[in-house]
């Protein structure tokens, strides 16, 4: 039985799937990257996935799992690649403007102030520039960072560039956020503060969102499921969803169903050894 | 963020003290080395014996700039040099950008130019000044070509490695939203290679003036190259390190222009970004 199966016989979390139309919907997707010494590395093996409209999904694994190609494809930067992967129900060959992408590194333009980094989607993609100078502004009252509009990278701390990287992926409207490991470079404090951001913001903008990290209780504390992978080749051992009633503050790691799940994935992940984390951010 | 509390009449007071200690202890060894040099120099020039032909006194230099200024030749022959040496720098930096973004936006470019780009930065390219005057004559445009063509170099190459360096992560944001190589090039690739590309332009602003008066003393009709070149044959040595001195200043001056428009263009980036670590 493979973990797809498992899932649908399984209560999913919050937002239920609606039947039959799955925004995101990956099917068979493997991939294979040549290396140098002209072996073949299989990146990717098989996967199986389906997100439904509003669902927070994350995606957790070890170093090397192939989690972020799962993204880069998802984010049409790489177009290479055997099976069916559609957003929206169109097929995705190449960046698609229903998807909105925050990296690792917050990746301003250190030249931009912050508004114009927001815009910078806009005008890549000839939008009105009238409109989404007012959208943009919403989103950075959104992410928390009115008033800072005329600010340049350099003078923003990490979690206010991320906040600004997350309002730039907002700013085309796209129907999926896809998060790479968002939050990744902050330090524990900020990083658990982001987490509650995250949460609030995907609930206010109804979006979709797709999150790649390697922290099981960051994946827990957001996502209606987890996905988890293993490495070599990369494949989805499992789906597991997430109880847990929301809104969720930072005092749900108490829950005995946040550790429970949380220990479910490590063990997943890494055996029996494991215990659950304590905070949110590892 | 940061504001700057509203400072009392005192905290100002003390801040413009700190300053200017700031500037007195930055100023005083350049100011008495320059002093005890110049000093000691008049000094053997007047009783010490020195031969005005080899080390005319300073004052003497100086009394030559005077009446070169005054006599108005100092200014015309300035402007030619100065001319030729900016139209060559302009054209240096379109070129060198130019080229440099072909090169890095095409591999089959970079791959067919590379010998050619290769020896002829090898050669010394002010060994082709008699044949840029046979080309291009004896007025400004020999001058314009040899000082474009030393200073096309420090330009492309820097041009070059600036669009190498580019973050790849800057590149992913743009792909996914399917850029063109043309945004990507304008949004992206462009500006963050200008801390590079300063870099060498900052060079391009010296090597301008040195390919202006090489061409000058090769052929020309005017300039400040052909003011040495007179001097000389008449013996005015005070003449000659006033030119020199002139030329110095004239250098300086292009310097400091370049930093302050790299100081508007590249608010965002340091004071360093760009530069080649030694």
């Amino acid at each position: 039985m493979t973990a797809i199966d498992d899932r649908r016989a399984q209560p999913v979390g919050l937002n239920q799937p609606r039947e039959g139309s799955p925004l995101i919907a990956v099917r068979e997707l493997s991939k294979v990257y040549p290396t140098a010494k002209g072996e073949r590395v299989q990146a990717l093996s098989r996967i199986n996935m389906e997100i439904a409209q509003g669902e927070f999904v994350s995606l957790v694994g070890p170093s090397g799992c192939g989690k972020t190609t799962v993204l880069r494809i998802l984010a049409g930067l790489i177009a290479d690649y055997t099976g069916d992967v559609s957003v929206s129900g169109k097929s995705l060959h190449g960046p698609s403007r229903e998807v909105g992408v925050v990296f690792q590194d917050a990746n301003l333009m250190p030249w931009r102030t912050a508004l114009a980094n927001v815009l910078l989607p806009a005008e890549v993609l000839g939008l009105n520039r009238k409109q989404a100078r007012a959208r943009a502004q919403e989103l950075l009252s959104m992410v928390g960072l009115e008033g800072f509009e005329r600010k340049l990278p350099g003078e923003l701390s990490g979690g206010m560039r991320q906040r600004v990287a997350i309002a730039r992926a907002l700013i085309h409207d796209p129907a999926v956020l896809l998060l790479d490991e968002p939050f990744g470079a902050l330090d524990a404090m900020t990083r658990d503060t982001m987490n509650v951001e995250l949460a609030a913001i995907a609930a206010r903008s109804q979006k979709t969102v797709f999150l790649i990290t390697h922290s099981i209780a960051e994946a827990v504390f957001l996502s209606d499921r987890v996905l988890v992978m293993s490495s070599r080749p990369g494949r989805i051992v499992e789906v597991i969803p997430v109880e847990l009633p929301r809104p969720r503050g930072l005092d749900i790691i108490a829950d005995p169903g946040f550790a429970a799940t949380v220990l479910r994935i490590r063990r997943l992940l890494d055996g029996d050894s494991a215990s659950a984390l304590p905070s949110i951010a590892h | 963020m940061k504001r700057a509390e509203p400072m009392t009449r005192d905290a100002r007071q003390l801040r413009l003290k700190r300053a200017a200690r700031r500037w007195f202890a930055a100023l005083w060894p350049p100011l008495v080395f320059g002093a005890l040099v110049l000093g000691g120099w008049e000094a053997g020039a007047r009783w010490g014996g020195l031969d005005p032909m080899m080390l005319p006194a300073p004052s003497e230099i100086a009394e030559q700039f005077r009446l070169g200024f005054d006599s108005g030749l100092y200014p015309q022959h300035l402007g030619v040099t100065l001319l030729q040496a900016m139209i060559g720098f302009v054209i240096a930096i379109f070129a060198g950008v130019g080229v440099g973004a072909l090169i890095s936006a095409s591999p089959v470019v970079e791959r067919t130019l590379n010998p050619f780009l290769i020896a002829f930065e090898a050669m010394p390219k002010i060994a082709m000044a008699p044949l840029v005057i046979v080309w291009f004559g004896y007025g400004i445009w020999s001058k314009v070509v040899l000082a474009a063509a030393i200073a096309f170099f420090p330009v492309l190459i820097s041009t070059i490695l600036g669009l190498r360096a580019c973050e790849p992560g800057r590149l992913d944001v743009l792909h996914s939203l399917g850029a063109s190589r043309a945004q990507l090039f304008r949004l992206v690739r462009l500006p963050s290679a200008l801390p590079f590309i300063f870099s060498g332009i900052n060079v391009a602003v010296v090597f301008v003036l040195l390919g202006a008066i090489v061409g000058e003393f090769v052929g020309a009709k005017a300039g400040l190259g052909t003011l040495i070149l007179a001097a000389n044959e008449n013996l005015e040595t005070a003449r000659v390190f006033s030119i020199l001195a002139l030329l110095a200043g004239m250098g300086m001056l292009l310097h400091f222009g370049v930093t302050a428009l790299r100081q508007r263009l590249l608010f965002w980036a340091g004071p360093q970004a760009g530069r080649p670590t030694a």
